[in-house]
Parts: structure tokens; C-alpha cells; sequence
């Protein structure tokens, strides 16, 4: 009797983020659904309050259902059986209730079934899922495939592939990775050639490292145009597993998400649509299809967290050393509230990122059907620029935080966290994942480092520093103005070398600092609403500062003369 | 094949979370103090029923409760699972029913609801523990009766195959219907509510709710694709109100004490193979074990 919604307030703070009713209103577009089906929204109001509902079955079903079955999951794993992947037993129960319930496609329109949820909402339910279980939060996740289908796919593959979701429960995959093309898409090589006999595509070779490999759609990232080398002559096309022309040949043993099957694939002549149009595959769709999976892993890494803090939390309350429970010792608190203030800080930066995703994509669909107003026109791009950095922040910052908030959780456990006794250790497993696939952090920050180059990230400060806040917070505001300053003393110190390699040497810690002022002023906000924050904000804009400290002296001591004593 | 399928269910107080205003002074139970939800073993009998919609698509589900307006909850929460529909029977003259005034309204109920091919109730409720309600439902009804009902093994035009979870094993039961089955808690338990079945009936209410929450009465109910939940008040059935409420409960509460456990005897024991070797002979010799 579990519900990971109804036990979560800070969930329904989030979804009550003043520019919800914006989102909203644009999502709903004058909530002219209304009249024309039985589950959408009359107004505002009403459709928080189905977010709400919506979540609320989530949670249980996460509470009781994906977080029960998570320890069988880890255990198993799924297997390869006569080519084809077999869910471990748990994972087909969370698949099998989910569908039940209606609830994939959350995000869909209604006219593909779905429930036309806004990207928020969504991000919540994926980071309700990944407390139950991250590896399960994959398969969940991946609806994000039925987005890019509906963003670009034309109006026949649209109606075609979109309605099976809710209504079958289908699951999907990006197939993307190759064996020799991992971080580096562009030299992907699995060939697509249009068979005229038979009038469609046909995918012939290899891909690897595929999650959910065997799912019953799949986007593949092919080589369509004979000869061609780079990114430029990728398309990405739709394959759908009732062809049946696509085999496993194996499934990876990793150290977590065990539930999720992670495939070796072997495409022959396999058919396949193409989605949108040639040659776009990579530079366009597959671009917008890793900013929704980053968005996802940023979800997951805050499931994880939370779901780490918790354990912690309720161990060091129960054991018992030297006569008192450990969670008395300022050594063991002060690890718990490190935790919990790093977890207030990811969801922050998770759900304001959800934000600008929201508003921009549904401006691009409204724009399908009328031509925006140069306003609309202006604020989609404002947003869309926002979200382009944002994006590799939250993802940089919250799978960094989602390790070490487990890392400490298996700590605070002592000898018992290291072992199975305990679900923190498969927790610890999990989290190790998200700081790697989609982008490993190294290459967040090669995105992120755009936001400090272009300044974006700075007028994203001194936006935020224009927000009145209660004079009791005035002080912390006071401060993040004086981490701005030195922050742009470092930016100005490692540009003015001109020198590119000593830029991207310095550019994490660069995106750290930004990252450090943008969180504080996010909870700077989040406190100014509700007080229940104040603790979080505070600490954690102690703590940056004094990281950002630490980054600002480095730069400054580590010249690009000392640049060579790294180079191997 | 399709089927007519009636649930009875009932809110009850939450019973598994007491807390010390949990009694009255007078020996019954505080409702006020206690959060109202699913009598649990009602919501086994609900995936019951709706597991033969599942394989019967054409079949309808009817939950009915007897309660006052804010039972209507979990008739809401029974569509949202999955019911077609429900109906509320509330009346200041159902008030303070005992097992024999409450099967009898249920029953009238029922037979206003009639013909249906299966009523399946809880076996009991959490707040009286009585396992009473549904045989006597079925006594008045004059229907045949599977208590303990775990699983519908078949069902077919006329007959239906129960098993049966008893105490020692289970029992396969065959019977003609008309029946009527009282869950066990043993049976599947409820699946979750349905997201879109949640959003579509959200709103459907009852007219007392209807009129709780709307001021203009003139407007009542225009609001778009608002389903209405039938209510029944005494008007409504065929019965006799002599049997209704407290009036029709011969059940007097003659006393209520609060049996708190406490340990009679204690032995101490110690780690030493003597003292467990005793243990253990004196368990079997007592036949706890063994």
C-alpha cells in the first residue's frame, strides 16, 4: 500500500510552478478538446487536477506493483530466447498493469489516444517510476519515441503506429549505437536501401548497445545515401517487430538496470518506413530524440536519488551504534541533508528545464496547424534556446548527484550497504548508468559549455536576479550576485587565452559554476513560494559557493602553461 | 455470452489504522475519526467481476453500496476500475442498520435490479467482521450462495464453477445461476483505477452531491457528459420501513471492552544448546511444531 505520488510533496509543488497555467492553456490550446472527449479539461484547475489523478495511479502502481517486483527484476534480468528478448517475470507484470491502466502515451494528443498530458507531468511519472525502479524506467521512458514519431513522422504513420501505444501498450526502442559508433553517431554504418520490387526501405548490419532492443517499434538510424561518410547521409527509419527480420544475438550483462535488456542486434533485409525526410535522421530527429531521452535520464537520476535518500534515511534511523541511532552524529546528518539538499536541488533544475521543453514544443505544434504571432514566435525561440542548454545541465547535474547521492546512501549503511541484504546496493548499481548513456557527462558539458560561450546562461542569471524574494532571503540572493561576478571573472579568464583546448579543459568547471548560480536562484524561487525550501535553498548556495570558489582559484592557478602537465 | 453482474460494496472506516478515538462510548464505531475507504474484500469481489467482463466484453458491471452521500466515492472508484455503473442507496432511515436491516434493503436493492446472473459481495466487512451480509442477502433473495469464493474457474449460460478457499484446502463448487458469491480475500486483488476511465468519471456524482455542491440549482448537471449515479431512497424500493435502520436491527451492543494482549507467562532462555534442546522438545511435545 504504497503510493510514490501521495508520499512525494514535492511532486505537487512542482506541478504547481506558476507557468503551469501557461503550459496548460498552450497544451490545451483554449481547451477545445472539451466538448469532443470525455477526458480532457474544462479549464485550468481541471486539468491539474487530472495530472494529479494520473500520478496518483501512477505512484500506486510504482508503490505497489514496480517496486515490489524490483529485487526479482534485478535478480533475473530479462534473457535471450530463440533471438528475442524474455522479460524478466516482474517487468512484464509492470508492463502488463501500466497498459491496463491506459497510461502510456501520456503525452500523446487525443487523437492518437493519448492523454495529452504536458512534458511535466510526464517527467514526473518517469521520475515516480525510476524510485521503484530505474532499470524499469527505461521501458517507461521510451515512450519518448512515440514523441519524435509525432513530431515528425507524416499523418499516415502518425495514425498508423501512435494509437498502439495506449491502447496496446507497445514499447519502443532507438536503435542508434553501433559497435564502432558509440559517442560518435555520425559514423554509424548499418545500410538502408530502398528495394523498388517491393516498394519499401530494407535495413541490413549491426547495432549494439540497444535498451529495450527488442521492442515492438523501433527508431533505427541508418545509412541511406550510398557513398556518403558523415552525418549528413543518416535517416532515421521506423521498424516494427512483426516483420520479424531483426534478431537479438545477445543481451548484455551489466552492472545495473538489470531489467533493462540492453541488445546486440542483427538487421536482415529487414523492412522498415522512412520517418520525415532523408538525410535528416541524425542531424535533425535523432538530435531532438536524445534532448527528450537527457531530459529522461535527468528523471531517472532524480527517481534514484530519491529512492537512495529514502533508504538512507530510514536505516539511519533505525540502526542503532553506541547507544543512540547513527542518525544523531553530525557526521551521519550531515551526509542525509547533503542528500536531501542535492535532491531538492536536481528536481528544481529538472522541472524548469521540463518547463521551457513544453512551452517550445507545443508552440512548434501549434505552428503545424496556423502561423504563430511574432510574440508566440519570439518566446518559442526564447524557450527553445533555454532548453537547448538546459538540457545538458540537468542531465550533467542530476546523474552526477544521483551517484553521489547513492554513494553516500551506501554509505551511511555501513558494511550492511554493501550487501544484497539491503536495496541500496542495487540503487548504488543503477545509478552508475546515468552519468554514461545517452551522453556521458563530458559530453553534457561539450553541450552545456554553448550556454556560457553564448551567454545565455548569464542573462539567465541576471533574469533571475530581478526576481523580488522575501527580505529574509535577501542575503542569499546578495550572494549568488557575487558567485554572478566571479563567474564571469572566470569566463572572462579562460576565453581572453584564445586558445580552444585550454576552453574545453576549463569548460566543466565553467558549467559547474553556471550550474551552482542557476540552481541557487532556482531554489531561491522555489523557497520564495513556499518556505518549506528555505533550508535547501540556503545550504545549497553555501555549498555552491564554496565550489564555485574552489573551481574559480583552479582556473585561475592552472594557466595554459600548466595545461601540459596533464597531456599524455 | 455476456452477463449481468451486481457488486455489493460498502465503505467502511479504516479499521487497520485505529487510533484512540477510534470507539464511541456507547460501543459503536467512530466513523468520523477513521478515513473512509474500500471495504478491501469488496474490491476482490470487484476484480471478480470484472475478470468475466474481460473475457465477456459484453458483460455489465453494477456495483451497488447502502451509505450515506459520501459512499458514492467508491462507487466512482468501482468505475474507474472498471464497473458500468452504480447506485447509491441512501435514506436517514437506513441509519444505524444492523446486518439484518442492511441485507434487507441490499437485497431490496437487488431485486429492483433484477434479473442478473451473479452478485458477488466481500466476504465481510472491516468494520464489523461479520461474514453476514451476503448469506443473508442470498437467503432473501432466495438464491443459492458460494462464501469464501476465490476464483471463477468457468462460467457458462447457466452455470457457473467457484472455487472455494477453505481453511484445509479449496473446494470446486458448481451451481445453476442466478448465484450469489462472498469473496475471500485470497481472490486477485483489484487492479488500479484506469486513467481515462478515471478522467471521464471524475465527475460523475449523485444528485444529494449535486445538490452539496451546486448552489444554482437551475444549472445542476448542464456541465458536459456529467454521469449520474442512480440514488435510491426508501421511496424507491418495494420494503417495509419497520425492517429499516435501527428500528428493523434486533442487534443490541451490550458491551464493548478493549482486549489488550499482554504476555502471561515468560521464559528466559539462554544461547546454550541445552535451553534451545528444551525449546524445541517443548514445542513439539505442545504440538506447536511437529
Amino acid at each position: 500500500m504504497a503510493n510514490f505520488f501521495t508520499d512525494n510533496k514535492h511532486l505537487k509543488f512542482h506541478l504547481s510552478h506558476p507557468l503551469m497555467k501557461k503550459i496548460v492553456e498552450l497544451k490545451e490550446r483554449n481547451f477545445e478538446d472539451y466538448e469532443t472527449y470525455d477526458d480532457a479539461p474544462k479549464d485550468f484547475e481541471d486539468a491539474l487536477d487530472n495530472f494529479e489523478k494520473v500520478l496518483d495511479i501512477i505512484g500506486e502502481i510504482a508503490g505497489d506493483t514496480i517496486a515490489e517486483n524490483a529485487e526479482d527484476v534485478d535478480a533475473t534480468g530479462a534473457k535471450v530466447v530463440d533471438n528475442h528478448v524474455e522479460y524478466a517475470e516482474g517487468t512484464k507484470e509492470n508492463i502488463e498493469k501500466l497498459k491496463n491502466a491506459n497510461l502510456f502515451g501520456l503525452s500523446l494528443p487525443r487523437k492518437y489516444l493519448g492523454l495529452n498530458f504536458p512534458i511535466v507531468p510526464y517527467v514526473m511519472s518517469a521520475e515516480i517510476i525510476s524510485r521503484a525502479d530505474a532499470g524499469f524506467a527505461n521501458i517507461w521512458g521510451l515512450q519518448d519515441c512515440a514523441e519524435t514519431i509525432h513530431e515528425f513522422a507524416d499523418e499516415e504513420m502518425r495514425q498508423e503506429v501512435l494509437p498502439r501505444f495506449n491502447r496496446d501498450g507497445i514499447t519502443a526502442a532507438m536503435d542508434l549505437t553501433e559497435p564502432d559508433s558509440g559517442s560518435d553517431l555520425q559514423s554509424v554504418q548499418l545500410k538502408a536501401h530502398y528495394d523498388e520490387q517491393k516498394g519499401t526501405w530494407m535495413l541490413n548490419g549491426v547495432k549494439r548497445f540497444i535498451t529495450n532492443g527488442d521492442a515492438d517499434v523501433a527508431l533505427v538510424l541508418a545509412r541511406s545515401e550510398e557513398g556518403t561518410k558523415d552525418g549528413r547521409g543518416l535517416s532515421l527509419f521506423l521498424y516494427d517487430k512483426k516483420a520479424d527480420k531483426m534478431s537479438v544475438r545477445r543481451v548484455e550483462n551489466k552492472l545495473g538496470i538489470k531489467g533493462s535488456p540492453t541488445c546486440e542486434l542483427v538487421f536482415k533485409d529487414a523492412p522498415a518506413e522512412l520517418i520525415g525526410n532523408r538525410k535528416m535522421g541524425l542531424i535533425k530527429y535523432v538530435m531532438a530524440l536524445m534532448n527528450s531521452a537527457r531530459l529522461g535520464v535527468g528523471a531517472q537520476s532524480v527517481g534514484i536519488a530519491e529512492a537512495a535518500y529514502r533508504e538512507a534515511l530510514t536505516y539511519a534511523h533505525d540502526r542503532e551504534q553506541f547507544g543512540s541511532a547513527i542518525i544523531k552524529f553530525p557526521a551521519v546528518y550531515e551526509m542525509l541533508t547533503d542528500m536531501e539538499t542535492k535532491v531538492a536541488a536536481m528536481r528544481s533544475l529538472l522541472y524548469e528545464t521540463s518547463r521551457y521543453v513544453d512551452i517550445y514544443k507545443t508552440y512548434q505544434f501549434i505552428s503545424e496547424d496556423r502561423k504563430l504571432e511574432k510574440e508566440e514566435r519570439q518566446e518559442m525561440k526564447k524557450y527553445q534556446r533555454l532548453a537547448d542548454v538546459f538540457t545538458p545541465l540537468t542531465k550533467l547535474f542530476s546523474s552526477e548527484y544521483a551517484n553521489q547521492v547513492a554513494y553516500d546512501a551506501l554509505q551511511v549503511h555501513g558494511g550492511s550497504g554493501y550487501m544484497k541484504d539491503y536495496p541500496v546496493e542495487r540503487i548504488f548499481r543503477d545509478a552508475r548508468i546515468t552519468n554514461i548513456y545517452e551522453g556521458t557527462s563530458q559530453l553534457q558539458v561539450v553541450a552545456a559549455i554553448r550556454g556560457v560561450g553564448n551567454g545565455t546562461f548569464l542573462n539567465v542569471m541576471n533574469d533571475f536576479s530581478e526576481n523580488k524574494v522575501k527580505p529574509e532571503l535577501e542575503y542569499l540572493q546578495k550572494m549568488l550576485g557575487k558567485m554572478k561576478d566571479q563567474y564571469e571573472k572566470a569566463v572572462r579568464k579562460v576565453r581572453d587565452m584564445e586558445d580552444d583546448e585550454y576552453w574545453d579543459f576549463h569548460a566543466r568547471r565553467l558549467v559547474e559554476m553556471a550550474g551552482n548560480i542557476i540552481i541557487g536562484h532556482l531554489l531561491l524561487a522555489d523557497s520564495n513560494r513556499d518556505q518549506e525550501y528555505d533550508k535547501a535553498a540556503s545550504l545549497f548556495i553555501n555549498k555552491g559557493r564554496s565550489q564555485n570558489i574552489q573551481h574559480y582559484s583552479y582556473i585561475n592557478n592552472i594557466g595554459i602553461r600548466e595545461l601540459g602537465d596533464f597531456k599524455k | 455470452m455476456s452477463f449481468r453482474i451486481l457488486v455489493l460494496v460498502k465503505q467502511v472506516p479504516d479499521t487497520r489504522n485505529v487510533g484512540e478515538d477510534a470507539m464511541k462510548a456507547d460501543g459503536t464505531v467512530n466513523r468520523g475519526a477513521l478515513p473512509a475507504i474500500f471495504n478491501p474484500e469488496d474490491m476482490n469481489a470487484l476484480e471478480m467481476a470484472l475478470k468475466v467482463k474481460d473475457y465477456h466484453p459484453d458483460t455489465e458491471v453494477i456495483v451497488m453500496t447502502m451509505g450515506p452521500t459520501r459512499a458514492a466515492d467508491i462507487i466512482r472508484e468501482s468505475m474507474y476500475r472498471g464497473a458500468d455503473d452504480g447506485y447509491l442507496l441512501t435514506d436517514r432511515k437506513f441509519a444505524g442498520s444492523d446486518t439484518l436491516a442492511t441485507s434487507y434493503t441490499l437485497a431490496a436493492g437487488a431485486r429492483k435490479l433484477q434479473p442478473f446472473d451473479v452478485l458477488i459481495a466481500g466476504r465481510q466487512a472491516i468494520d464489523g467482521d461479520t461474514a453476514q451480509v451476503g448469506p443473508q442477502v442470498a437467503e432473501k433473495l432466495k438464491l443459492p450462495q458460494i462464501t469464501y469464493a476465490e476464483n471463477i474457474e468457468k462460467i457458462s449460460k447457466t452455470k457457473i464453477t467457484v472455487k472455494r478457499r477453505l481453511d484445509r484446502g479449496v473446494e470446486e463448487v458448481a451451481v445453476k445461476m442466478p448465484v450469489v458469491l462472498t469473496a475471500h480475500s485470497s481472490a486477485d486483488p483489484c487492479r488500479p483505477r484506469n486513467a481515462k476511465r478515471l478522467l471521464k468519471f471524475k465527475n460523475a456524482r449523485t444528485i444529494g452531491e449535486l445538490q452539496n455542491e451546486t448552489e444554482d440549482y437551475t444549472n445542476m448537471g448542464n456541465a458536459k457528459s456529467v454521469h449520474k449515479i442512480s440514488e435510491w431512497t426508501v421511496d424507491d424500493l418495494d420494503i417495509n420501513p419497520e425492517n429499516l435502520g435501527l428500528q428493523g436491527s434486533p442487534t443490541k451492543v451490550k458491551k464493548i471492552e478493549n482486549v489488550v494482549f499482554k504476555q502471561k507467562d515468560s521464559v528466559k532462555l539462554s544461547e546454550s544448546d541445552e535451553d534451545i534442546e528444551k525449546l524445541m522438545k517443548d514445542l513439539i511435545t505442545s504440538h506447536v511444531i511437529g
